[in-house]
């Protein structure tokens, strides 16, 4: 192990910069994917990729976590295969989720990515039935949910947050503070100013990190892993990050921000900062960093490729999986094959 | 049957399913609010056993650890429910009434009941929510309802709902077996009744998704869901008095339905009424009624009839709840009409 002067052995300062790296080409691919209009409605997650990329450095496959409607960067951090994820994303059958789920719900329990979900903050009690499970079962595991500073104003972040304290859960609530629900700025949405702060009423640590810092990122994770596994019960993390693009594909968000804010948030870019750091510690040279950029780029255009050659699912698989056990032919009304749209219906509109 | 007919109340019937599924599953958990009662006061330990006392004694037997009094909290126990049931145990749920829907309604509706298919069959939902439904006790609008048509409403959940001691615990062992989620609706007026089935003491399970035909008959099919098949035989008795032959369906489970055995009973007997205590504006019976239409118009000698309380909301006082509810009478009539 070779410590540097974060205290962060090298070869995991390596690791997190190909994650962060490789979240940012694989949202740029996901961006011409969709520009061409080979799906519809993107949030892209760049800005934010240190946040998962220093959680999910201190989780193994059999811990779990839940994302957001932006949640590729959690995936990716968590492991989940990038040609199945842009499959998922252009709707086909060799999807993680076969084509039934898309951008907003990719989930690979294999990988311990247990869904991004499309409605603010509902993932956070389903996190703590995860932690839940890890305490009654006796295993160490722990379970992360990350949600956004809208989901800060959600009941259930609440009665979540309640439930494991209460009960003293493996569970680490990630709030990344983007500053923006949709268009509506934190500043105006979130009484008290401050996310982390709202960990006291429960009394559990809550925790301001600058989540623009992987190194940062990385150590208050620790901690609060460390804690879950110990025993120790839950921690609220607040990391203050910022989406460099829209909500969602077509939205301007100069329309309810300034340029200036954005480039002051630019210059603080994650995957810069690490870079700097990187370099000027010695631990590693540009060459070396832009070979492993190179192979970011290399592994996310095959995904690319793996996507667009891989078929779209049978019309039959309409009706997979809607019950793990049900009786097959059993009439319902609308199970049947017939008035199924048409095909072409299905193909993506012409750029 | 030979031996002596076992008879116990629906809530010792579910008591007992509860206490034998999770001596023979570690995985299975019970939580809700007071399931226990009294939480985490060591002196004070089962003071409920349970709202409906269905839960009672079980935290002696299988311990703090996986009987579990929550806080007053829908949305966030049975999304931890949800979350249970995708990492490794077999988690039973408490709603306490069906009226508190509204407040946990995201969890059942987006999470427990897309899951499985939203994320490609990879995650399993072995979920079982228990809840209460009901008029009659005056308890008024928001403790009283029987909703059942937005869970049927959704795919990717099950519903079942027990008439009575035995099918409750059949239904409830097959529940917490099933891989997918299954809501168990329980009529509370009727939770304290013993019925004359005979209810074995060794576990069994009833197939969910499969009808049971009550009683045989060929002028007239009478579909009871839950409590109101109870209803139903009480009506057919008093029609079989007058002459007719009544056959009576227990459909048991909601959904998945059994469309098979209701077409079959309608195409022989040609007339049907269906008894649902939901609210009449897309409920089951218009479920089954438009199914009838559709599948065996040219069978029928009458149109469908549905027997439901009108459209509003449970009142309170008795003079008007009396009113609200479907009873054996108008189950009678109803039968008449079509018969006639």
């Amino acid at each position: 192990m070779t410590l540097t002067t974060s205290g962060i052995d090298s070869k995991v300062l390596i690791s997190m910069f190909r994650t962060m790296i490789t979240i940012r080409r694989f949202e740029e691919q996901s961006k011409r994917e969709a520009d061409s209009g080979k799906l519809r409605g993107l949030h892209s997650s760049i800005g934010q990729e240190a946040v998962p990329t220093g959680m999910c450095a201190h989780l193994g496959d059999k811990d779990f976590i839940f994302g957001t409607h932006r949640s590729h960067h959690h995936c990716i951090a968590k492991g989940v295969d990038l040609r199945q994820m842009m499959a998922e994303l252009l709707g086909k059958s060799t999807g993680t989720n076969k084509g039934k789920g898309g951008t907003m719900h990719i989930a690979d329990i294999d990988k311990g990515m247990l869904g991004a979900n499309g409605v603010v903050g509902s993932n956070i009690p389903v996190s703590i039935g995860a932690a839940l499970s890890a305490q009654v079962l006796g295993t160490d595991h722990v379970s992360v949910v990350f949600f956004g500073d809208g989901a800060a104003n959600q009941g259930a972040l609440h009665e979540a947050l309640n439930l494991a304290a209460i009960w003293k859960l493996p569970a680490i609530f990630v709030c990344e503070n983007n500053r923006y629900a949709e268009s509506t700025p934190f500043e105006y949405a979130v009484a008290g100013g401050s996310v982390a702060n709202r960990a006291a009423g429960y009394d559990i640590p809550g925790v301001l990190v600058d989540g623009q810092s992987v190194l940062d990122m990385y150590e208050v994770s620790g901690e609060a892993v460390g804690r879950a596994r110990a025993g120790e019960g839950p921690t609220l993390i607040e990391a203050q990050t910022y989406r460099y693009h829209g909500h969602f594909g077509a939205d301007n968000p100069l329309a309810y921000r300034t340029e200036e804010e954005e480039e002051h948030y630019k210059e603080k870019d994650c995957i810069k900062r690490l870079t700097d750091y990187l370099v000027e510690n010695a631990i590693a040279t540009t060459e070396e960093l832009d070979k492993l950029d190179q192979e970011a780029v290399e592994s996310v255009a095959e995904a690319a490729k793996f996507a667009n050659d891989s078929p779209f699912p049978n019309p039959e698989e309409l009706f997979d999986d809607v019950y793990s056990d049900y009786p097959k032919g059993a009439l319902v009304a609308g199970m049947q094959l017939d008035g199924l749209p048409d095909p072409g219906l299905v193909t993506p509109p012409s750029s | 049957m030979g031996d002596k007919v076992r008879k116990v109340s629906y809530i010792q019937a579910v008591n007992e399913v509860l206490r034998q599924e999770m001596e023979r599953d570690s995985s299975v958990i019970v939580m809700g609010e007071d399931v226990a009662g009294g939480g985490g006061r060591p002196d004070k330990k089962d003071a409920w056993g349970g709202p409906m006392r269905l839960t009672k004694g079980l935290i002696f037997e299988f311990g703090e650890n996986r009987v579990r009094d929550t806080p007053i909290s829908e949305a966030g126990f049975i999304g931890a429910g949800v979350g249970a049931a995708a990492t490794g145990l077999r988690p039973v749920v408490e709603l306490m009434y069906v009226g508190f829907l509204g407040v946990c309604a995201d969890q059942i509706f987006n999470n427990a009941a897309k899951m499985h298919y939203m994320f490609g069959g990879k995650v399993k939902m072995p979920l079982t929510i228990m809840t209460a439904t009901g008029a009659g006790l005056n308890n008024a609008a928001q403790h009283s309802e029987t909703v059942y048509s937005v869970f049927t409403h959704y795919p990717g959940l099950k519903c079942v709902v027990p008439s009575g001691p035995y099918t409750a615990k059949g239904l409830y062992a097959s529940a917490i077996r099933d891989d997918d989620p299954v809501i168990i609706f329980n009529n509370r007026p009727a939770m304290g009744l013993r019925s004359d089935d005979h209810v074995p003491e060794e576990p069994y399970t009833i197939p969910i998704g499969k009808a049971s035909i009550s009683v045989e008959g060929t002028d007239i099919t009478l579909i009871g869901i839950g409590y109101t098949t109870r209803l139903c035989m009480e009506a057919a008795e008093e029609l079989e008095s007058d002459g007719y032959s009544v056959e009576v369906i227990d459909l048991l489970s909601i959904s998945p339905l059994d469309t098979e055995t209701i077409l079959e009973s309608v195409r022989k007997t040609r007339k049907v009424v269906i008894v649902d205590e939901d609210y009449p504006r897309c409920n089951v019976a218009s479920d089954i009624s438009a199914l009838v239409a559709e599948e065996a118009f040219d069978y029928l000698d009458a149109p469908p009839k549905r027997v439901t309380p009108p459209h509003t909301s449970v009142p309170y006082s008795r003079a008007l709840e009396a009113h609200w509810i479907p009873n054996k009478d108008k189950v009678v009539s109803a039968a008449r009409q079509v018969l006639e």
